[in-house]
């Protein structure tokens, strides 16, 4: 009787342990998929602000063609690239950035320009968005290591192992960073 | 981000415990010296508290918001505010974006409200507003904003809750004793057999009437201070630029105004102490927010990351102090972190550098014919020391570090 008794509560020790396990996991994966959805929707973002830049800073005389392209040409590649893989897209986003932060140093040289409310207005939403991207980007590698030390650490590494959780979530660089130092520098 | 909130709760949790404790033996005492029965004291104070709990809970965030005068803006009514408040959303990884209010006063000053996440608000004050650039905006905003995240909001309503309930308990119980005096007296002679026994009772119950609002006040603003100093620590990680929040609170402390609206129990939800005047910033015990100097002190102090370990070896630097302010558990947590510099808008408010540069040179001129010595500190601050000074260590205003004259 005893025995039996001591068989049931183990039973459902284990079964308490399991479900606790898998729950955690569950919730961290879901964690870790909404915080990529995030950066998703900064990044749409971004791709929707920029024709009406584009079509702002157009209308000013003598405004550098070269530059506008290239940041058109570079939202187009990045549009394209929406279905691709991670580090397909961070590198065609991290050229969308480059080409955006050097239409802003050019920006610099238009004070007619600068005191447009619209176009001050875009700029408040373009720095946010790219403010966004990089946060969610940051939020998104926190939500990711802790993903990764349920799944490596004892004891949720077990349940991990039993239900096929994927080991490892990769972490995105901050390959932006890169491409702004890249930038050309502009002299007046 | 679970388990960090839960190792740096234990401990507010104890003294959360501590402050129930004192409700419930003031509860008991009265209860004893004045109706001869201390169940229904516990009981009468259990009632009330559960009262104002329930009014705290439904309706505390929209009575704190209307006493303060914020009004709600959307999106366009200010895309700034409105935007950074999102970015730090993101940062945090909160759930739900918090209903962002301003207050139309000038004076300086922000605080967050609401029970949970999804009905947590942010509301900053339009003199602040004013006076902001975007790096600093953000560094309040990632405050208030861990505030939320860190479920402040909802431990400080409770809190004050029970504090209130200590006060209005103590408060009613002493009139009654003024006034109502006769009746219990009466009431207690039927009872003489025990009247030695209700002696200390009553003794006791005058002493904990007396003292409980008191230690109850003291416990409420340790608890506030705690959470001040993790706010400050999560705002430099969200933001990964101490800078920004500590130049945002030099601005605050060079404003004395006091916010209008705003009282006692309501302190400790803003960003710095309401009530404060100017070169007040003893940090004594009845002060519900660190002194605002020694806040910067530990945010510049940051030296190479944005992590919770590196703010917490700051504090330790400024404070001289052995132990941090944040759990091990809780440091560890979070990895290394960099620092991102400064945007773009935050350089364009600095005067033209050689203009600082032939400002300094007159004045260190006229410190050096007035013969003052001068010490230059690792964080690039240079000291000027008279020579009539008697110490023999002398501290840095800027990073807190002490250097020998």
């Amino acid at each position: 009787m005893v025995a039996l008794w001591v068989v049931l509560g183990v039973l459902i020790v284990i079964l308490l342990f399991l479900s606790g396990g898998y729950n955690g996991l569950v919730n961290a994966r879901n964690t870790v998929k909404n915080a990529w959805a995030q950066i998703d929707v900064q990044l749409k973002r971004r791709h929707d602000l920029i024709p009406n830049l584009v079509e702002t800073v157009k209308g000013y005389k003598n405004f550098e063609r070269e530059t506008l392209e290239a940041v058109t040409k570079a939202r187009t590649a990045a549009q394209q690239a929406s279905g691709a893989g991670v580090g397909e897209r961070s590198k065609v986003e991290g050229e969308l950035t480059a080409a955006l932060s050097r239409l802003m140093v050019v920006v610099e040289r238009y004070p007619e320009l600068k005191a447009n409310q619209n176009f001050l207005a875009l700029q408040e939403e373009l720095t946010s968005t790219e403010n966004k991207i990089s946060f969610s980007r940051q939020a998104y590698n926190d939500v990711a290591l802790q993903y990764n030390n349920k799944t490596q650490q004892f004891p949720s590494n077990i349940v991990a192992s039993m239900f096929n959780f994927k080991k490892e979530q990769e972490f995105l660089q901050a390959t932006e960073g890169e491409a702004e130092r890249k930038a050309p520098k502009v002299s007046f | 981000m679970w388990e960090q909130i839960r190792s740096n709760r234990l401990r507010s949790v104890v003294l959360v415990i501590v402050l129930g404790a004192l409700l419930l033996l003031l509860g008991w005492f009265l209860g004893k010296a004045f109706v001869d029965d201390g169940i229904a004291g516990l009981v009468i104070a259990l009632v009330v508290y559960g009262f104002l709990n329930l009014i705290a809970y439904f309706q505390g965030d929209s009575i704190l918001l209307s006493i303060a005068g914020a009004r709600k803006i959307k999106p366009e009514d200010h895309p700034r505010l409105y935007n950074v408040v999102e970015e730090m959303k993101i940062a945090a990884g909160l759930g739900k974006m918090p209903d962002v209010y301003i207050i139309d006063d000038p004076a300086m000053n922000a605080f967050a409200t609401g029970r949970d996440i999804n009905h947590a608000s942010v509301a900053i004050t339009s003199g602040l507003l004013q006076k902001l650039n975007r790096d600093e905006l953000q560094g309040v905003i990632g405050h208030e904003i861990s505030h939320i995240k860190n479920r402040d909001v909802l431990l400080m309503a409770m809190c004050s809750v029970l504090l209130g309930t200590i006060v209005l308990l103590a408060w009613y119980a002493s009139r009654m004793m003024i006034f109502g005096g006769m009746g219990t007296r009466s009431r207690r002679s039927s009872s003489r057999d025990s009247g030695n026994g209700a002696a200390i009772i009553m003794v006791l119950a005058i002493v904990l009437m007396i003292l409980a609002p008191l230690f109850a006040q003291l416990i409420y603003y340790a608890i506030s201070r705690r959470r001040e100093y993790l706010a400050d620590a999560s705002s430099a990680l969200y933001t990964r630029y101490p800078e920004g929040l500590a130049s945002a609170l030099e601005k605050l402390a060079q404003s004395a105004t006091p916010v209008k609206a705003a009282n006692q129990a309501t302190a400790p939800m803003y960003i710095v102490n309401p009530f404060r005047g100017k070169g007040l910033n003893v940090n004594n015990l009845t002060s519900t927010h660190p002194p605002i100097q020694e806040r910067i002190r530990i945010l510049r102090a940051m030296a190479g990351g944005a992590s919770f370990a590196v703010y917490d070896q700051a504090y330790r630097q400024v404070k001289n102090r052995q132990s941090g302010v944040i759990s091990a558990a809780t440091a560890t947590a979070v990895g290394a972190v960099g620092l991102r510099p400064a945007s773009a808008e935050g350089a364009v408010e600095e005067p033209p550098a050689e203009k600082i540069a032939r400002t300094r040179e007159v004045n260190d001129l006229m410190y050096r014919m007035n013969d003052y010595r001068t010490i230059d500190c690792e964080c690039g601050t240079r000291l000027k020391v008279p020579s009539s000074m008697q110490g023999s260590a002398v501290r840095c205003p800027r990073c807190g570090r002490t250097h020998q004259t």
